[in-house]
């Protein structure tokens, strides 16, 4: 049994200690929202954060994570899909067909989590997912936006997440 | 609140949607003679048991709850390029109903069949969402209206004449009584449809042509968005497959003992005659017994091919003797014959692959006398075929739910062969929902890829640097030869001529006294296919990096060289002029920075781009800005425009720059995003879009501007270094100056 705290959640798997990451999210906790599209942390679709840093969940496997480390999917970034990159993502109408687009917000997101008010330099450097519909412009003004409009930020959707938990519990 | 519904299963067997619930179907439009028109269309032929008759049933683009929800059927599939939002927006201007109030839903392909095709083509490429059902997804909005205005008046008992309408509420103008769509529409489903509405003057649009938001953005920030390889169905298993890497190869055979134990195993089996995949509770687990499976291949007749041997195989027809005739004017020889200036070049285009982000994948459930597939697709009815036939099937036994796609770009609207093995595989487990889900490898090795071609540039100036000749000679790959012969003219591939035939969708832009272009097919056993932008994507950077260099050689301006041969193309011209303009082509540009231009008619749309670039001293490029320019005729929605246009530049960029399918005995060499890379935002330019509709016409969007991406940028890169590309992709190249 492997423990992971996901989302606010502590969740106990049973599984292969050296399935990635990405697939234990996609298919023991029926999180899909974080994609597959390469396996080799080259494209950035099965981005999620590990205590607030982006990291590439398919290069991860579950044998590598401890119970201790708050893992978040772009289900838990918000609480009601409310997160600044969200927002100016939906102001922008950034998405075409939307299959990167969970993984560059999570991009995103961790980004602004260290860096506030990003430069473009800061952009090209972090953001590194790969878009095959071509959104980068509207990514890159999004981030600028959702910078300009900080809002609730995601440790308070994790603060969300965690009292459901209690209830839960 | 807005949002688009899924169809699902009457089994309920998709999550996260809900059901359109109880309606009243309004708004049958059949244009007169569309019978004949289905008929000519790509896949009528294919699907078996349709009913000729057209116009019996009383059929929906337009439902309407008590609510006075709208919901607006759409046919096509939405991948990316905001055709539903597009599409809902033509509708909603004829119906005049309350735009906060529209939702949209996808009919399936069986409903199609079952009703006479009464949705039209459900095919979405050749930029064809919009301009291929305009107008009758607009007239099934304006009968829908009429129905309404009508059931308002019979209950008013007043005549129709005196009620007007606008955002789904209906006025009885003398006495300024109202109702609401939703409150009518029960009775107004029972009306006769008129036979003939008149459409609006497109000076009286409100919805078409405003740059309102997608309708479909909401769930893709949450991660509710169910893509085809998200999807769950109650007992479902997980597959993962491997086919033989050599194109036409067969299995031989595997030794699945190796494997059967291995954790949620299930079963490994036979898929056609040349591939194998595991079966397994998780599709991790799958890919994981699937990579420990012995695996031998029967490599067969073409395990000797090689991107050398294709070469060889294309730079014969460069000189051949035969060839087919796409474009003549005079007498190309002897214009040249009489140039004072002769000019030469040889160019090519190498294999690309479509690389959407999701993966290819189906999922299929096979019983003995149902079949049913839940996938991505961009032509619902050819999925419907695919699932039938290797069903086994008649296709009224089958059932095909269109779920959200990843990227299409071509892959999955001709080809369906992720449904084919996914229902080879179902049909080996009964009653068992399996999902099928390519890995990135397979998926990059097993493509149906932008064709290959080469062409040999031959151009003669007079003695005032004007263009007397030009003799372009192509040879490759044609599509239609491999994909849909049916479609070819007496053994011609016209599509081959894309952006250089004398007239239509993708007409030449300019005018050159003495022409000729030609084809020489030459087909190497690679399949080919439909790729985002298709034959422009080379006929563009051959003849505008080479009218670039008759420009150069005649010592003009690219802008005035290019004018002069434009006088009888206006609308090409105009575009041009646009970017040239907004560029400030006419100043130089910042100290080592360097422009290019391209022009191109594609889709019907006019299309023009200007690029900024720079190359610093260890030749690395940097693209800093590209303006361009997009005639479509009518403009739909300009801020999808915009976002279309940009994305076109990601497109034929990351494959200018990286991409390029090169073949090892037989097989593709690419694996993944390390052998086939694709732009990052690091290297985006800043883009500007003009969005100039002079009206009177309907061009397409998702396409056309990928034609004029890598010419305008390798036009500015012989700018910047004095160095002509012509081989591609351009990161194997040395851009220090020449």
């Amino acid at each position: 049994m492997t423990k992971l705290n996901i989302n606010g959640k502590l969740v106990e798997i049973d599984v292969d200690d050296s399935t990635p990451l990405l697939w234990v999210l996609r298919e023991q906790l029926g999180l899909t929202g974080t994609k597959y599209s390469c396996g080799i942390g080259l494209c950035g679709a099965c981005t999620v954060h590990i205590d607030g840093d982006a990291v590439r969940s398919c290069l991860i496997p579950v044998a590598a994570l401890e119970a201790t480390q708050e893992i978040t999917t772009i289900e838990g970034l918000s609480a009601d899909g409310d997160h600044p990159v969200q927002q100016a993502w939906q102001k922008l109408d950034v998405p075409q067909c939307g299959y990167c687009q969970p993984g560059m917000i999570m991009s995103a997101a961790a980004l602004l989590n260290n860096n506030p008010d990003p430069s473009d330099a800061d952009i090209d450097a972090n953001v590194t997912n790969i878009c095959r519909c071509g959104t980068f412009n509207r990514v890159r003004r999004g981030i600028h936006l959702a910078a300009a409009n900080p809002g609730k930020s995601s440790k308070l959707a994790r603060h969300v997440s965690s009292t459901e938990r209690g209830e839960s519990e | 609140m807005k949002k688009q519904r899924v169809n699902i299963s009457r089994r309920d067997f998709l999550i996260g949607s809900a059901t359109a619930g109880a309606g009243f179907s309004l708004g049958l439009y059949l244009p007169p003679g569309s019978g004949v028109a289905l008929a000519a269309d790509e896949s009528s032929a294919a699907i078996p048991d349709v009913d000729a008759e057209v116009g019996a049933e009383v059929s929906a683009w337009v439902v309407i709850h008590d609510d006075d929800t709208v919901i607006i059927r759409i046919a096509r599939s939405e991948m990316g390029q905001g055709t539903l939002t597009g599409l809902a927006q033509l509708v909603t201007e004829e119906l005049e109903c309350d735009w906060s109030k529209v939702e949209t839903e996808y009919p399936t392909p069986g409903q199609n069949l079952a009703r006479d095709r009464i949705w039209g083509s459900f095919s979405t490429g050749g930029s064809q969402g919009i301009r291929g059902s305009h107008l009758y997804v607009r007239k099934g909005g304006a009968v829908a209206r009429e129905m309404l205005i009508e059931a308002a008046a019979e209950s008013w008992d007043v005549p129709k004449e005196e009620c007007s309408v606008s955002a789904s509420v209906i006025t009885h103008n003398p006495t300024g009584r109202t109702t609401s769509y939703g409150k009518v529409a029960a009775a107004a489903a029972e009306m006769i449809p008129p036979i003939e509405v008149e459409l609006k003057d497109p000076k009286d649009w409100k919805i078409i042509g405003k740059p309102v938001k997608r309708l479909d953005t909401a769930d893709k920030l949450t991660g509710k968005q169910v893509f085809g390889a998200d999807l769950q169905l109650p007992g479902m298993l997980n597959a993962s497959i491997k086919a033989c890497p050599v194109f036409g190869g067969k299995l031989a055979s595997f030794d699945a003992a190796k494997v059967r134990k291995m954790a949620g195993v299930h079963a490994v089996v036979a898929v056609e005659d040349n591939a194998v995949a595991v079966v397994a509770d998780t599709w991790w687990q799958a890919k994981t017994a699937l990579d420990a499976l012995p695996v031998t291949w029967d490599r067969g007749e073409n395990a000797g091919v090689s991107s050398a041997s294709i070469a060889q195989m294309l730079d014969e027809g460069l000189t051949a003797k035969e060839a087919f005739v796409g474009n003549t004017a005079g007498d190309a020889k002897t214009g040249l014959k009489n140039a004072v200036k002769k000019v030469e070049a040889t160019y090519g285009y190498p294999y690309q692959n479509h690389a959407t982000m999701e993966p290819m994948n189906a999922t299929a459930l096979w019983n003995e006398d149902r079949c049913e597939v839940w996938c991505p697709t961009q032509n619902g009815e050819a999925a419907l075929q695919a699932t039938a036939k290797a069903a086994g099937l008649p296709a009224n036994k089958c059932e095909v739910y269109k779920v959200h796609l990843g990227g299409g770009f071509g892959r999955r609207g001709a080809f369906h062969d992720f449904v084919t093995q996914a229902v080879a595989i179902a049909k080996q487990m009964p009653g068992t929902p399996v999902k099928l889900l390519w890995t990135r490898e397979e998926d990059m090795q097993h493509g149906h890829y932008h064709p290959i071609t080469r062409a040999k540039m031959v151009g003669g100036l007079d003695d005032k640097g004007d263009l007397q000749g030009l003799h372009m000679r192509i040879s490759g790959q044609s599509i239609l030869a491999a994909v849909n012969p049916a479609w070819m003219q007496n053994g011609v591939d016209m599509f081959t001529f894309q952006g250089l035939l004398p007239d239509g969708d993708h007409a030449i832009s300019y005018t050159v006294p003495n022409l000729l272009v030609e084809h020489a097919m030459r087909n190497p056993p690679i399949p080919p296919g439909f790729w985002r932008g298709v034959n422009v994507n080379q006929n563009a950077i051959y003849m505008e990096c080479f009218i670039d260099e008759l420009a150069h050689a005649a010592g003009k301006d690219p802008l005035e060289f290019r004018r002069k041969l434009m006088a009888d193309h206006p609308k090409s011209l105009a575009v041009l002029d646009a970017v040239a303009d907004k560029a400030g082509w006419s100043k130089p540009a910042a100290t080592g920075v360097f422009r290019g231009l391209a022009v191109c008619k594609a889709f019907a749309s006019y299309v023009a781009a200007c690029a900024e670039v720079s190359v610093d001293n260890s030749g690395k490029l940097k693209v800093h800005r590209i303006v361009a320019a997009t005639d479509p005729g009518h403009a739909v929605n300009p801020q999808q425009i915009e976002a279309q246009v940009e994305g076109s530049f990601v497109f034929g960029l990351s494959a200018l720059l990286y991409g390029g399918i090169r073949i090892k005995d037989g097989s593709v060499e690419q694996q993944n995003f390390d052998s086939y890379p694709s732009m990052l935002i690091s290297e985006m330019p800043e883009v500007e879009v003009i969005v100039m509709p002079s009206g009177g016409f309907w061009g397409g969007i998702g396409e056309p501007t990928i034609a004029v991406a890598a010419p305008a940028v390798l036009n500015a890169i012989f700018a910047a270094t004095g160095k002509r590309i012509r081989e591609f992709p351009i990161s194997n190249i040395d851009l220090r100056s020449a």
